[in-house]
C-alpha cells in the first residue's frame, strides 16, 4: 500500500502545482483572450488532471475535470468565445478540484461530492454550443480560427517534454490493474491544417524550457537547511585556515588553501541559490485573489508588480505569504473605492494595486500601494476613542503618522461594515506579529484620498553576506556591504578641521553635500579607549552608509577588511536593540556584532524615517531664503554677477563639453544618464551675455524635481558656503528671491522654479506636474 | 510539583548554593572569551562562540541582583538549553551533580528578596545545606521584571 501512498502523494503535489499554474494562466487568459498557446496549455493541464484522476480512481475529480475539459476544448477550437461567466465557472472548477484534493489529502478518499452545481454550470455553458459530450479520445475538430499550432515534431515531443504532464515515472509501478496512462496517449491535438503559422518559435521555446524543468528533482527542505548550516560552518573554518595560511611559508599549502578558498566560495554560492526563490512565487497568486475580490466587491482593480524576480530565502517566502495576502485583500476591500466613487473624485474607475520588491540594506523591501481612499485619520481617531484605545488628551497630541499606526492595534477596524472579506479587525495586528516574528518591520504611509502604502522590510537571515569589518573601542563590528557607499579617510590637518559642528551635530562636506556623522563609540555608548600619542598623525575614518534612502557617515577607529560572514540571529534578549542586525563568528573564532545602519542612524537620533523626510521637505520649503544657517552654492553669472541657491536643491554639479549640447526646437538639451536633460542658460536669462569663453566646458548645476532634471548653465562655480544669510527682499527682478551679502559680496538668491518658468514655461509645467 | 529522584547540577553564587535540573544543562565550561554587547542590558555580559553556536552569556549575579564578582575570579559557564536556544549562565563555582529524593522541597520563604524569590522556584533542604532551584525560563526572560 506504501507504493500507492507515494503515488497519491506525488499526484497531490503535482496537481497542486498544476492548479497554481492554471490559476495564473486563466487570469492571464482573461486579459488576453486570444492567447491560444495559453489556452492550449490550460487544456493540457486539465486533461492531465483528469487522466491522473481516472487512473487513481477519483471519480468526482474526474467528473469535474471532464466537464471543464469539454468546455475548454470548445474554447480552444473557437466554437465559443470566452466571457466572464465561463471564466468564473472555470475558476470555480479549479477551486472545486482543490477542495476535493484537500479532502483526499486528509482522508485518502474523495468523500462526498459537493460540486454538482459547478458541473451543472459548466455543462450549461457547454450546451450553449452543440455536441456537448466530446469524447476525450477524439481529436478536436479542425479549428476555423487561425492558430499557431505546434508543428508535428513538437506534437510528438510535447507529451513527454511538457512540464504540466506528469513526469515519466522512474520505475514501472506494481499496479494491480495496469491501465495505459492516458496522458501519454495522444490527447495533444493531432496535426491539423493550419492557415497561419506565425509563432512556431513560441511553443518550441516553451518545450526547450520544459525539458530543463524535467531535469529538476524535489529535495527535502530540511536537507537544504542542514546543508546551509554545514556550508556556514565550512566558511568559518575556511576563514580560520586562511588566517593561519598567511603565517605559513609552505607553497603547496598556500596553493591548497587558495583552492579550498575558491571551492568553498563556489559551494556556498550554490547552496545559497538552492534556498532562494523569487518572490514571484507567492505573488503569482495575487492576480487571482485580486480579481475574485474585486468582483465580489464590485470594484475594478488592476494589479501591477515590480521586482518579481527579487529573491529571498524560502523560509521567509513562506512566512510572508499570509501577511501579504492579507494586505492585498485589505487594499482591495478597504483601500480602493468603487468605480462610481472613484469617478466622482476624478480618478480613473479602475483602481491600481502596485506591488514592488527590491533589495536594500541587506533587507528585502516590499511595498504594496493602492491609489484608493487612504486612511481617514479623523475616523481612526474617533474609532480609537470609541474603543478606549486612547484617551482624548492623547488623541489631540497624536500625529497622523501615529494615528496610522493604530490600525496595527488588535481589534481595530475602520471599515464601516464587516464584509466577508475583511473588516473584522483581526487583521493588521496579526500581519504585524507575523512580520515581526521573522525580524521584519511593517510601516504604513497614507494620505487621504490619494492612497495607502504599506512597506515591509524583511531581513535576510540565514544568509552569508559580504561585510566590512571595522574596529571601535577595541572591538570588531561587521557592517553589511549592501549598506556601504564609500569610505573616507581624513589624515593630518584634514582630520582636525574637516569635521565641522552644526549645533553639536558633526557633519562632513562630502563633495559639497553635508553628510551627518555618527560616532560609533558614542552610538554604542562606549568609552573611547583609543588614546593616540601626540606624535601620531591624527586620522578619522568615515564609513559612508545608506539607510532608507538617507546617507550618513559612521566614524570608526579603524577599517580592517571585507569578509564573508554568516549572519546568526541574536537571542531574544538582544533582538530589541535596533543597532544590531545579528552577530557572526569571525575567522579567529571570536564573535562580532553586525551593525544595522538604519538602526544606528535611528538610535543616534540622526534620522528617523519621518524626521528625515520632514527635514528634506522643510528644506524645500525654505527655497525662500530665511535667516537660518543654510548651505548655499555660490556661482557666477555673466562677467561679474554672483548668485546663490540652496545646496539642498542641487542634485549634482556636472561639466559638459559644448559639443555635446544639442537642440530640440527652441530648447538646449544634453544627454545625461541615458535621458535627455533640458538646459536653462542662467547667463542669458539674468546677464546680458555669457562671461565664459566659448570653448570652455559648460558648468551645469543639475536640479531635479518630480523625477525630472534640468541643467542650469552657470559660468563658474565659486564655492559652497554655510552662512547665516541676511536677506533683503527685492522683487524688482523676476526669478530672484532676494539678495544677500555672502562672503562680503552682494549675491542674488536664485528662485530656481521661477527661473525655469521664465526660461521655459512649458518645461516648468512638465516638472511641476 | 517536583519529580522525585531528580538530579541537579549545582553551582555557587556569592555563597548561595544553586541547582538547575540536570536535563536542562547542556554542558559546563570554564571561562570562555566573549564579545561584549554595548547598549544591551548589563545583565548580558557578552556573546560566546560555542563550536559555531552563538551563546548569550547572562551574568547570574547581576541577574539575581547580587554584587559583582571580583575581577580576579573568572566566572564559569553553565550552558543551558532553553526555549530560545542555548544560554550561558555565568556563575562563581561549579559544584557536583546531586541526586535529591523525597519531599525535601519548599517554596522560597516570603522574607527572601523579591528579585531572588521571583527567579527561584523552590528551596531544597539538603543535609547541612539549602539549595535554591533556579527557574531557568524566568532567569533568561529579561523583559519579565
Amino acid at each position: 500500500m506504501d507504493d500507492m501512498d507515494d503515488i497519491i502523494a506525488e499526484f497531490l503535489i503535482e496537481t497542486h502545482e498544476n492548479l497554481d499554474q492554471l490559476d495564473r494562466d486563466l487570469i492571464e487568459l482573461e486579459e488576453n483572450a486570444n492567447d491560444l498557446d495559453r489556452l492550449k496549455r490550460i487544456f493540457r493541464v486539465i486533461h492531465t488532471i483528469k487522466g491522473s484522476c481516472g487512473f487513481l480512481g477519483y471519480t468526482h475529480l474526474e467528473t469535474l475535470a471532464h466537464v471543464g475539459e469539454n468546455l475548454l476544448s470548445k474554447l480552444r477550437d473557437g466554437e465559443i468565445a470566452l466571457n466572464s461567466a465561463i471564466m468564473n465557472a472555470l475558476l470555480a472548477m479549479v477551486d472545486g478540484i482543490r477542495d476535493i484534493l484537500s479532502v483526499v489529502e486528509a482522508n485518502g478518499e474523495e468523500g462526498e461530492f459537493h460540486h454538482q452545481h459547478v458541473v451543472d454550470e459548466l455543462k450549461a455553458l457547454n450546451t450553449a454550443a452543440p455536441a456537448a459530450e466530446a469524447p476525450r479520445s477524439a481529436p478536436p475538430a479542425p479549428a476555423p480560427a487561425p492558430q499557431p499550432a505546434p508543428s508535428p515534431s513538437e506534437e510528438a515531443l510535447s507529451p513527454i517534454l511538457n512540464p504540466i504532464q506528469p513526469r515519466p515515472q522512474p520505475e514501472p509501478r506494481p499496479q494491480p490493474k495496469p491501465k495505459p496512462r492516458p496522458d501519454l496517449t495522444a490527447e495533444a491535438p493531432a496535426p491539423r491544417p493550419k492557415r497561419a503559422r506565425k509563432k512556431v518559435t513560441g511553443p518550441a521555446a516553451d518545450d526547450a524550457a520544459s525539458s530543463v524543468a524535467d531535469s529538476n528533482i524535489r529535495v527535502d527542505v530540511r536537507l537544504l537547511d542542514k546543508l546551509m548550516n554545514l556550508v556556514g560552518e565550512l566558511v568559518l573554518a575556511r576563514n580560520q585556515i586562511l588566517q593561519f595560511a598567511t603565517a605559513q611559508e609552505n607553497a603547496s599549502f598556500q596553493n591548497t588553501t587558495q583552492r579550498l578558498n575558491l571551492l568553498t566560495t563556489e559551494l556556498q554560492e550554490g547552496v545559497m541559490k538552492t534556498r532562494m526563490q523569487p518572490i514571484g512565487h507567492i505573488w503569482n497568486k495575487f492576480p487571482r485573489v485580486v480579481r475574485d475580490l474585486a468582483m465580489a466587491c464590485n470594484k475594478r482593480v488592476r494589479i501591477e508588480m515590480e521586482g518579481k524576480e527579487t529573491e529571498l530565502d524560502r523560509t521567509l517566502i513562506e512566512a510572508i505569504k499570509d501577511p501579504l495576502t492579507h494586505i492585498v485583500r485589505n487594499a482591495v476591500d478597504h483601500g480602493i473605492e468603487s468605480p462610481d466613487e472613484r469617478v466622482a473624485v476624478g480618478k480613473s474607475p479602475e483602481g491600481c494595486l502596485h506591488m514592488r520588491a527590491y533589495h536594500e540594506g541587506g533587507q528585502v523591501n516590499i511595498e504594496i500601494s493602492d491609489d484608493g481612499a487612504g486612511l481617514n485619520h479623523e475616523r481612526i481617531k474617533a474609532k480609537a476613542l470609541e474603543r478606549n484605545l486612547i484617551n482624548p488628551s492623547q488623541a489631540s497630541l497624536m500625529t497622523p503618522r501615529e494615528l496610522s499606526q493604530l490600525i496595527f492595534h488588535p481589534g481595530f477596524s475602520t471599515a464601516q461594515k464587516v464584509t466577508n472579506v475583511s473588516g473584522r479587525g483581526v487583521g493588521m495586528d496579526v500581519v504585524r506579529n507575523n512580520i515581526e516574528k521573522i525580524g521584519g518591520t511593517i510601516d504604513i504611509q497614507s494620505s487621504l484620498g490619494r492612497g495607502t502604502t504599506l512597506k515591509l522590510k524583511i531581513p535576510l537571515t540565514l544568509a552569508i553576506i559580504p561585510a566590512l569589518i571595522v574596529t571601535c573601542a577595541g572591538d570588531r563590528y561587521a557592517i553589511p556591504q549592501v549598506n556601504l557607499l564609500e569610505l573616507v579617510r581624513l589624515e593630518g590637518h584634514d582630520a582636525l578641521t574637516r569635521i565641522e559642528l552644526l549645533h553639536d551635530t558633526p557633519v562632513y562636506r562630502l563633495r559639497g553635500r553635508l553628510l551627518p556623522l555618527v560616532y560609533l563609540c558614542k552610538a554604542l555608548r562606549l568609552e573611547h579607549e583609543v588614546q593616540r600619542d601626540s606624535g601620531d598623525e591624527p586620522v578619522e575614518n568615515i564609513v559612508v552608509l545608506q539607510a532608507d534612502g538617507q546617507q550618513f557617515g559612521l566614524v570608526v577607529d579603524a577599517i580592517d577588511d571585507t569578509e564573508e560572514i554568516v549572519v546568526k540571529p541574536l537571542c531574544k534578549q538582544l533582538k530589541g536593540i535596533p543597532c544590531y542586525a545579528g552577530a557572526t563568528i569571525m575567522g579567529d573564532g571570536r564573535v562580532a556584532l553586525i551593525l544595522d545602519g538604519l538602526g544606528l542612524a535611528q538610535s543616534a537620533g540622526l534620522i528617523t524615517e519621518s524626521q528625515g523626510r520632514a527635514l528634506s521637505d522643510s528644506l524645500k520649503d525654505r527655497g525662500q531664503a530665511d535667516d537660518d544657517q543654510q548651505s548655499m552654492l555660490l556661482f557666477q553669472i555673466g562677467a561679474n554677477g554672483r548668485m546663490a541657491m540652496p545646496l539642498s536643491e542641487v542634485a549634482r554639479l556636472e561639466e559638459f563639453p559644448r559639443s555635446t549640447v544639442e537642440r530640440t526646437g527652441q530648447r538646449m538639451v544634453v544627454q545625461y544618464r541615458g535621458e535627455i536633460m533640458p538646459l536653462v542658460d542662467l547667463g542669458r536669462l539674468f546677464a546680458s551675455g555669457g562671461g565664459a569663453e566659448p570653448d570652455q566646458a559648460l558648468q551645469v548645476v543639475v536640479y531635479t524635481a518630480h523625477g525630472r532634471s534640468v541643467g542650469l548653465v552657470v559660468d563658474r562655480i565659486i564655492d559652497i558656503v554655510d552662512e547665516n544669510i541676511h536677506t533683503e527682499p527685492r522683487s524688482a527682478r523676476q526669478g530672484i528671491v532676494a539678495s544677500a551679502v555672502i562672503q562680503g559680496c552682494v549675491t542674488e538668491l536664485l528662485d530656481v522654479a521661477g527661473a525655469i518658468r521664465m526660461a521655459d514655461p512649458n518645461l516648468f509645467t512638465q516638472m511641476a506636474s | 510539583m517536583f519529580i522525585e529522584n531528580q538530579q541537579y547540577c549545582t553551582f555557587q553564587l556569592e555563597g548561595l548554593f544553586f541547582g538547575i535540573e540536570v536535563h536542562k544543562v547542556q554542558e559546563v565550561l570554564r571561562y570562555q572569551e566573549m564579545t561584549r554587547v554595548p547598549i544591551a542590558s548589563r545583565v548580558i555580559r557578552g556573546l560566546i562562540n560555542l563550536r559555531g553556536q552563538l551563546v548569550t552569556a547572562i551574568d547570574l549575579r547581576r541577574r539575581l541582583g547580587l554584587d559583582d564578582r571580583e575581577d580576579a575570579e573568572p566566572p564559569m559557564n553553565v550552558i543551558v538549553n532553553t526555549s530560545d536556544g542555548a544560554v550561558s549562565f555565568l556563575v562563581d563555582e561549579i559544584g557536583d551533580v546531586i541526586q535529591v529524593t523525597g519531599e525535601v522541597f519548599e517554596r522560597p520563604p516570603m522574607t527572601m528578596g523579591a528579585k531572588l524569590r521571583h527567579l527561584v522556584h523552590g528551596v531544597c533542604k539538603l543535609e547541612g545545606q539549602l539549595m535554591l532551584i533556579l527557574d531557568v525560563e524566568r532567569a533568561i526572560d529579561l523583559e519579565a521584571d
